[in-house]
């Protein structure tokens, strides 16, 4: 390790504290249905996710060998430009979950590198073609395939139950939930953790540190698996409000149906070789659940921002890394200086959060509609003032940026206030 | 650009025959297991018997896939 130089030893930091982002942002995933019915407290369900988290980073060793699938080139990939990606994926994150939006982790990091490589190296590093299969298109498919198959399994158990007790078949919705959402959780530690442990390989290997197709070693496994669980049981609780209560209102059968739909596409997609973002799939299965039962309503206003979200996910975190890179190209001080800008936005962006807090004590609360409508127009509204609008690349990272230790503190215990109003649709 | 529909279509059909299959026989165990309490209390003896049996039968079925979910993420 006398070799890791300030670089590498910043770039590691960075890419836990991505790692940590993208564990509070899909905290959801697996557990805002779970909270929502009530199977599990919020607490629980947080510790069960974040524990399961950690053991899947340990299940897998097959550990990923590229950053992004082959997006882009990553050839000639330098230190920097790695360094400045994580820069864009991670104030994305943050940004998103400021608002309250499920938005996928992977899409950000995808950005992040697009940005940073085209301005290191130019338009000819990205694939586009892979960019449509890898990003695009899965990003409509996924929550088509996972809302239809909770749709069905959705009418489907209500039509068989529904000459039973409602308490008594209840008890045995939220138990298998609970198993589907455990799914979910070890599914994702597995593969979002494996994500991790490969920038700061692949970093490693750039850095001349380690040698080409080493394994990671053990420190980097435990150090991501650590970085992913702590993330998880903090709680994204603002994005975990928007899926378990924002998109529609769930009972325990469409619960289940939504998360085992939820846990069946995950593994479907990654077995079969068509990669589908989990943070899509849950929201799909989510909204397909709540249209499956008579009478259900999915709140389009809320689903709209959230589409809108995707499909600025990759040109934003594109930006801000493209800005990111432009700024460490010029040498340390550049690198000073973005570091400086993440550590900056993160502040502010969890400085914003403070003015309405969510929390496990009110995630499951109803003044949802009521709250959102007045007081959080306005955070919104000052948020993406702040962060969305400078696109202007430099800029932009400079204002999006996160540091890795505010966000942690920052991280989970933040509000998402406007997330669910539905009377501000698209604003983002 | 190649788009892999054959990979897209079958995770969309594994996907929504797994669920459907799952959700249904979960439910069926739960509706089950509800019948069979149902029964003991109106003090049917033997009736209940068939409708336990057939939950676990479900359950078990749910537990085999939950299992060969965890072995697709270990492997």
């Amino acid at each position: 390790m006398e070799h890791i130089t300030l670089l590498l030893g910043i770039v590691i930091v960075t890419a836990l504290v991505f790692d940590f982002t993208n564990g509070f942002h899909d905290t959801a995933n697996a557990m805002a249905t779970t909270i929502s019915t009530g199977a599990l407290k919020p607490k629980t369900a947080v510790a069960m996710s974040a524990v399961l988290n950690l053991v899947g980073a340990f299940l897998s060793v097959e550990v990923a060998k590229t950053i992004s699938g082959g997006i882009i080139n990553e050839g000639g990939l330098k230190t920097e430009v790695i360094f400045a990606a994580l820069v864009g994926a991670i104030l994305w994150n943050l940004l998103t979950w400021l608002l309250g939006l499920p938005s996928s982790s992977s899409h950000a990091l995808f950005g992040g590198l697009i940005g940073a490589a085209v301005m290191s190296m130019g338009w000819s590093s990205v694939n586009g073609g892979t960019v449509v299969t890898k990003v695009l298109l899965p990003a409509v498919a996924a929550p088509l395939v996972a809302g239809i198959a909770a749709t069905l399994a959705t009418r489907l158990t209500y039509k068989i139950s529904s000459r039973t007790d409602e308490k008594a078949t209840s008890k045995g919705y939220r138990a298998g939930q609970i198993a589907s959402a455990g799914l979910v959780s070890l599914a994702h530690g597995t593969n979002d953790a494996q994500k991790t442990m490969g920038i700061i390989t692949l970093a490693l290997i750039t850095g001349g540190v380690l040698n080409p197709g080493a394994n990671p070693p053990m420190w980097v496994i435990v150090s991501a698996g650590l970085a992913i669980a702590m993330g998880t049981y903090l709680g994204g609780w603002r994005i975990i409000r928007t899926m378990g209560k924002g998109l529609t209102e769930l009972a325990p059968p469409q619960g289940f149906a939504a998360q085992t739909s939820a846990a069946t596409a995950i593994l479907a997609s990654s077995h079969i070789g068509f990669s589908l973002s989990t943070t899509q799939v849950c929201s799909g299965a989510v909204m397909g659940a709540g249209l499956g039962r008579k009478g259900g309503v999915v709140r389009w206003s809320t689903a709209t921002r959230m589409f809108v979200a995707w499909g600025l996910t990759l040109p934003a975190a594109g930006l801000v890394g493209a800005g990111a890179e432009l700024l460490t190209k010029q040498g340390t001080w550049g690198i000073a200086t973005t570091a400086a800008l993440l550590i900056g936005g993160s502040a502010v962006i969890w400085s914003l959060s403070r003015r309405q807090p969510v929390d496990h004590t009110n995630v499951t609360a109803d003044e949802i509609g009521t709250t959102g409508t007045a007081e959080p127009a306005g955070v919104v509204t000052t948020a993406i003032a702040a962060v969305t609008p400078p696109p202007a690349g430099p800029v932009a990272a400079s204002t999006a940026t996160p540091s890795a230790p505010t966000t942690t503190t920052t991280g989970d215990v933040a509000p998402a206030p406007s997330v669910a109003d539905s009377a501000r649709p698209a604003t983002v | 650009m190649k788009i892999d529909w054959a990979a897209l279509g079958s995770v969309f059909g594994v996907s929504l025959v797994v669920t459907v299959a799952l959700v249904g026989l979960f439910t069926l165990g739960i509706v089950g297991l509800s019948k069979q309490e149902q029964a003991r209390t109106a003090g049917g003896g033997t009736a209940a018997i068939p409708a336990r049996v057939g939950a676990y039968a479900c359950f078990a079925l749910c537990a085999a896939a939950v299992a060969y979910g965890i072995y697709l993420i270990v492997v």
